[in-house]
């Protein structure tokens, strides 16, 4: 059993009390960082334990927190990213619902080493229950003297803000975010300048993932070493991942990086393999827009090692062979998935979500849904699969954001690793769309 | 200073000059295409993707390639740049490609459409487009909206540049907020409604790439080509108005009054609502005498002008790399 660092209270009742999460060793790691560390030392903590964003990218927080400008005089700030809105991601709501004062502990210490005085959790729109939630939590850390001025009696002042997105998942991409926040079109801008030039209010900002931000507790509080002694290589500490889809226990299970793809699937421990004792399909290991990977090759390399749940082995084979650990939106699929209908249902989801800013995104992601529309319902062509992927390269690379790539990743993936099964639409039309039908190998067709 | 290599040709421009400027010194056809940015409007740019380009090194410090293609429109030159655009194959093609997605769900209505003739979708396309379609399904449509007496948003034909937000915005000064909806259902929205009781917002008419916003004054009194440009000035009573214009004649008559445009189609001088809409007499206007008739424009019937090069960038070249481009212009009109 791997060891929990952000959810081994997560089911103590009234943990969601300021009292409770006190009495459970809850803001140790803002009295230390506050009475005994300078704010380059958390930096340098956070460094040390090789904590990688958590919102999908990956990138070194560490490396992130020291590329915030520092002009004279100009405030900074830190945002919190909890738009959480990717189809198969659904970590942070819980984490935030449960361990409330867990993410204001880490917004206090995070901001305390950035040097911010007012901090943000941009939290998504439809999560009204947990704003809630994180609001009353708020307010007792106010009441506590961990917020407001003067905290601890450190001479160090934060105000927390929460602020409700308006239903868009684009605004989880980070400058759309910050221009959501301040009051416009969530519209991503042009990158450079990066947040951590121009931000919020053209202001030096960090924006972090609420998990990234809720690891920094057990950093600081252990150590950035003691943290990066879990996982494997660069794939540091614990992860949270949502599993769903057609899994004997589906949920969220905090894991140490490195256990194998095997394992988590199909160990009483993680999700107790393939409900109804089916075969597994395919997986789509990072929220919706990383590449599918077919049964043979997320368990198994190209080269035929064991997958292990890490940055680096996910992405082992690119993009040819390999996937993405992303936002750890783990989506389990059986043999009875449709893989046209499904890359269609994200399909969808993209065209609805594109901004429209950028023409290859706000023309592509539309192109390529009405193409898996006609394919899923029986209208497709031969020549209509090597146009998606056509379409998916003139996307991708070419966009203001990533939400491009986002869209054209998982087409160009379901056509590279079952192509099989979009000629099957297109020669069997009439079996294709009988409904609950799907393409099994053992069989050509089962309903 | 900076020195920056553009499609082989040198030149200096002083620093925070964008690539998209640096190549209009140059001039000629390796000027990348733009059909979101706007000098004179603040903002503008990033959108379109018209004008991707390779930056091959970023610079003499760090002469790494970026990874991806950048939009030259809003990219800042560093000193020893070398940036790639008729000279990059990939460029060529991801151009293409977005000339397809721009126009899928165009609804290539120029045979009914005000701008055909002066329409950047039209040039962009013919430039740089091919002549058949991949694209299957249906367009996207709107209903036509009028705003105010004199202008008329086609939003099926809009390419969402975000020029007229931005300039009825910078024009009129009131706050952002001109799209409404997201994706390719994304619509130039209310505000622009709002404006049009202001003095400047038929200038929208004219940053307008496509036939999205159409004078009403001018609407299907005439195709562009049958018209002749004649500059002409008049002393405005509105003291943020140049005066300066282009008066559009049809035999005698005044058909249609617009801003001047420099060649790549920016307004320089704003004109007023007064000018555009309500002075189409002739005994208005004091007149210079001929306008110059754009080298994409179809009034030169056929004629077009190949586009020229800076002669002062051409002077300082070597004679080898003059012979060459001489020999293999780096892009042919109308491939
Ligand atoms: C379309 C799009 C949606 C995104 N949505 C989220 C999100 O909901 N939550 C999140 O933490 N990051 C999201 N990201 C990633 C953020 O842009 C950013 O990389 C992240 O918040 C950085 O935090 P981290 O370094 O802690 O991972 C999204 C990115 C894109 C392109
Ligand atoms: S890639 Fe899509 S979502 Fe991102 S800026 Fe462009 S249109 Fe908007
Ligand atoms: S002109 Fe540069 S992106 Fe549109």
């Amino acid at each position: 059993m791997g060891r929990k660092l952000l959810t081994e209270h997560i089911n103590v009742p009234g943990i969601d009390t300021f009292e409770v999460y006190r009495k459970h060793g809850g803001y140790r790691s803002v009295e230390k960082a506050l009475k005994t560390m300078t704010p380059d030392e958390v930096v340098e903590e956070v460094k040390k334990s090789g904590l990688r964003g958590r919102g999908g990218a990956g990138f070194p927080t560490g490396m992130k927190w020291s590329f915030l400008a520092k002009p004279e005089g100009v405030p900074r700030h830190l945002v919190c990213n909890a738009d959480e809105s990717e189809p198969g991601t659904f970590k942070d709501r819980h984490l935030m619902s449960k361990l409330p004062h867990l993410l204001i502990e880490g917004m206090i210490t995070s901001s305390y080493a950035l040097g911010a005085n007012t901090s943000y959790i941009y939290i998504r729109g439809e999560l009204l229950y947990v704003l809630r939630i994180l609001e009353k939590a708020i307010a007792e850390a106010y009441a506590n003297g961990f917020l407001g001025k003067n905290i601890l009696g450190s001479g160090y002042d934060l105000d927390l803000h929460v602020h409700p997105g308006g239903g868009a998942y684009i605004c989880g991409e980070e400058t759309a975010l910050l221009e959501s926040l301040e009051g416009k079109r969530g519209n991503p801008r042009n990158k450079p300048p990066f947040p951590a030039v121009q931000g919020l209010y053209a202001r030096p900002t960090v924006v972090n993932n609420v998990e990234s931000i809720a690891a920094v507790v057990p950093i600081v509080n252990d150590g950035g070493e003691e943290y990066a002694k879990l996982g494997v290589g660069k794939s540091t500490g614990t992860k949270l991942i949502s599993a769903c889809g057609h899994l004997n226990k589906p949920g969220i299970y905090e894991i140490e990086l490195g256990v194998p793809v095997e394992e988590f699937i199909y160990s009483d421990e993680y999700c107790g393999g393939i409900w109804k004792g089916r075969d597994l399909k395919a997986v789509v290991a990072g929220g919706s827009s990383v590449p599918i990977l077919p049964k043979e090759l997320i368990l198994k390399t190209a080269a035929g090692e064991n997958r292990l749940m890490t940055y680096e082995s996910l992405s082992d084979g690119g993009f040819v062979t390999g996937t993405m650990l992303g936002s750890g939106g783990f989506i389990a699929m059986d043999e009875t998935t449709c893989i046209v209908r499904n890359t269609w249902s994200f399909s969808r989801f993209y065209h609805h979500e594109s901004c429209g800013q950028c023409s290859p995104c706000r023309e592509g992601t539309g192109w390529l849904e009405k193409v898996l529309h006609r394919l899923e319902h029986g209208h497709g062509h031969m020549h209509d699969i090597d146009l998606l992927v056509s379409v998916a390269k003139q996307i991708e690379g070419n966009t203001i954001c990533p939400l491009g790539e986002a869209a054209a990743w998982p087409v160009a993936a379901a056509v590279r690793h079952f192509r099989h099964e979009f000629e099957w639409h297109v020669t069997n039309p009439a079996e294709a769309t009988r409904p609950g039908a799907y393409y099994s190998s053992k069989a050509a067709v089962a309903v | 200073m900076a020195k920056i290599t553009f499609d082989g040709i040198e030149i200096e421009v002083p620093d925070g000059t964008t690539i998209l400027n640096a190549a209009r010194q140059i001039g000629g056809n390796i000027v990348p295409p733009a059909m979101c940015y706007y000098t004179p409007i603040k903002g503008t740019g990033g959108k379109c993707r018209a004008c991707l380009v390779k930056v091959a090194a970023g610079s003499a410090k760090d002469p790494r390639p970026m990874p991806k293609l950048v939009p030259s429109c809003i990219t800042t030159v560093q000193d020893g740049m070398v940036v790639e655009n008729t000279v990059n194959q990939q460029v060529m093609d991801v151009r293409k490609g977005i000339v397809e997605m721009l126009l899928i769900n165009h609804p290539l209505d120029c045979p009914v459409c005000d701008q055909a003739g002066e329409c950047d979708l039209q040039n962009f396309a013919f430039e740089h487009g091919v002549a058949t379609t991949r694209y299957e399904e249906e367009r996207r449509t709107f209903e036509k909206i009028d705003i105010g007496p004199y202008i008329q948003l086609h939003m099926t034909r809009c390419i969402l540049c975000y020029r007229c937000v931005y300039t009825a915005d910078q024009l009129t000064e009131r706050r952002v907020h001109g799209v409404l909806g997201r994706g390719d259902a994304a619509e130039i929205g209310t505000y622009i409604d709002n404006i049009i009781d202001q003095d400047f917002s038929g200038n929208v008419i004219d940053v307008c790439p496509v036939g999205a916003l159409t004078d009403k004054t001018f609407r299907f009194k005439q195709r562009v080509w049958f018209t002749k440009p004649v500059n002409a000035h008049r002393n405005c009573e509105n003291p943020k108005c140049s005066g300066n214009v282009v008066l559009w004649y049809k035999g005698k008559d005044v058909l249609r009054v617009t801003a001047r445009k420099d060649e790549y189609g920016e307004v320089k001088e704003w004109i007023c609502n007064t000018c555009r809409f309500e002075k189409k007499e002739t005994s208005d206007w004091t007149i210079e005498g001929p306008s110059h008739i754009q080298r994409t424009s179809v009034i030169s019937a056929n004629h077009y002008e190949l586009p020229v090069m800076n002669p002062q960038v051409i002077a300082d070249l070597p004679e080898s790399s003059v012979r060459d481009l001489e020999n293999n212009p780096p892009l042919k009109l109308g491939r």
